[in-house]
């Protein structure tokens, strides 16, 4: 198996947003890990993640039960945490997402979720803030098999760049091979709201604050049905703490 | 203690403000009236700094310092407040937050103490019931959700809670009720009437002026001020309409 490990490149539609020569750079063998979990029927596991380097989760949920993936990519280096779920008979699938920071890095996620039975739900939602020449990155895909109906899937991303020269990519898939679905999915990319800004500078506040405030709340979506609010918190915690140190 | 002469301003290339001159003193409550388009709201954000509002001569002073010279924290940090005509919606940032970021801040720019999460609730509860706001509603996220009259009553509440020297507001009477009309005007009273403060009132309507007397009513028209009176103007433009009057 290792000797057949080839590097991905840019041309593979999972990783046409990586960073390719950080790609070039990497050994092959870690992009072709996979972190293996096992759901048990009517079990709830949750991850989270400090996103550093290349990691792939691949997760079964058993039947009833639920998966919860958290994840912070704010990493100084490419950095991507690409996640498989597969979700049996009214199995559930949350994930909370916020890749922020500047320089020229590329941060990303991956997400391939397949509602293989029936009545299973899935809830992704994915904020990126951006500045330098920094890159975010959310590609997610939803399979639907044929014979599960009454799925409920729903993906979400939306994006801040802060300063010109930041960019976001984002591409949702959706392929529905069952008549009987909902999938929602939504993405936008833009700016703070200057309105907003001006309003609390208006009632004090300085730029950095009101800013810090807007990103918070912006990137909160993200960790809102985070079962662990404790962890909620940390997570949001830790986005922040690279926009603290940021030259904007 | 504020003092505007010859104020010129553009927004977006566009003269707005031209050659515009008042002087509101302190203890003084003075009504600025106008047709639409005369440029109220354009004074209002001039003075409050909003970016894009771009001056091209004269001068302001607030208390003695340059205004203009101020970044927009600072002149509110100064002891400026700015009532919006259209409040902001600001989703995901809770009123109180909002309100003790902003009072903090202030604060530490005068080289004040931070007041304590138990001081600032004392003190926000003490404004919402003072303008008969439910204190769940400091709780929700600024301004979201809020009809328009709530907006304006969250308005007076965070000027209320940031004790300002002098407040700009601007058309703070629109989508008011009556009942609500008399709370806000009892509310910029009880806050703003005081020997050390001042006030100018940008307004449509002369009923605001039935609860917050003015001690003069200024014309704004064509970007400058055209006329001047005591409360007797704004009930003559009322009977007879701004064409009459300017």
């Amino acid at each position: 198996m290792t000797d057949l490990a080839t590097l991905p490149t840019t041309r593979d539609e999972d990783w046409r947003y990586a960073d390719a020569a950080a790609l070039e750079a990497s050994d092959a063998n870690t992009l072709t890990d996979w972190t293996e979990i096992a759901v048990p029927a009517g079990e709830s596991r949750a991850e989270s993640r400090d996103v550093t380097g290349i990691e792939r989760i691949r997760v079964r949920i058993g039947k009833g039960g639920r998966f919860e993936l958290s994840a912070v990519n704010a990493a100084p280096d490419y950095a991507r945490l690409e996640c498989e779920v597969t979700l049996e008979d009214g199995a559930h699938f949350e994930f909370g997402g916020v890749t922020i920071g500047g320089g020229s890095e590329t941060r990303e996620f991956v997400t391939r979720c397949i509602h293989g039975e029936p009545n299973a739900t899935s809830n992704q939602v994915v904020r990126a803030v951006h500045w330098g020449k920094a890159v975010g990155n959310f590609l997610g895909r939803i399979e639907v098999v044929r014979d599960a109906q009454k799925t409920d899937a729903a993906q979400n991303f939306r994006a801040i760049l802060l300063e010109k020269g930041a960019s976001a990519n984002t591409k949702p898939e959706l392929e529905i091979f069952a008549d009987d679905v909902k999938c929602a999915h939504g993405a936008a990319i833009g700016a703070l709201d200057q309105s907003a800004g001006f309003y609390m500078a208006a009632r004090g506040i300085p730029l950095e604050i009101a800013r810090k405030l807007q990103v918070q709340a912006f990137i909160a979506d993200a960790f809102e049905n985070i079962e662990d609010g404790e962890l909620g918190e940390k997570l949001l915690e830790r986005a922040l703490s690279v926009l603290e140190g940021a030259q904007l | 203690m504020l003092k505007i002469e010859n104020l010129h301003a553009e927004v977006d290339g566009k003269k707005i403000l031209n050659g515009l001159t008042l002087e509101v003193g302190a203890g003084e409550v003075h009504a600025i009236m106008g047709p639409n388009g005369a440029g109220k709201s354009t004074l209002a954000y001039t003075l409050g700094g909003r970016p894009g509002y771009e001056i091209t001569e004269g001068s302001v002073t607030f208390d003695g310092q340059d205004l203009l010279d101020m970044e927009p924290h600072e002149r509110a940090a100064a002891g400026l407040f700015l009532g919006f005509q259209y409040p902001v919606e600001i989703p995901g940032v809770s009123n109180v937050q909002f309100l003790r970021e902003a009072a903090n801040a202030q604060r530490k720019a005068r080289g004040e103490e931070a007041l304590t999460g138990g001081e600032f609730l004392k003190l926000a509860k003490e404004k919402a019931a003072l303008l008969r706001m439910d204190m769940d509603m400091l709780k929700r996220p600024v301004n979201v959700g809020f009809s328009g009259g709530e907006k304006k009553r969250n308005e007076m509440v965070q000027m209320g809670i940031l004790d300002p020297k002098f407040a700009i507001l601007d058309e703070t009477d629109s989508g008011l009720d009556i009942d609500a009309l008399r709370t806000v005007g009892d509310g910029i009273n009880s806050i703003m009437r005081d020997a050390g403060k001042g006030v100018l009132l940008i307004t449509h309507y002369q009923r605001l002026l039935d609860y917050v007397k003015p001690d003069k009513v200024h014309i704004l028209a064509k970007g400058r001020i055209v006329k001047t009176g005591g409360p007797e103007l704004a009930l003559e433009l009322e009977r007879e309409g701004y064409e009459e009057v300017v």
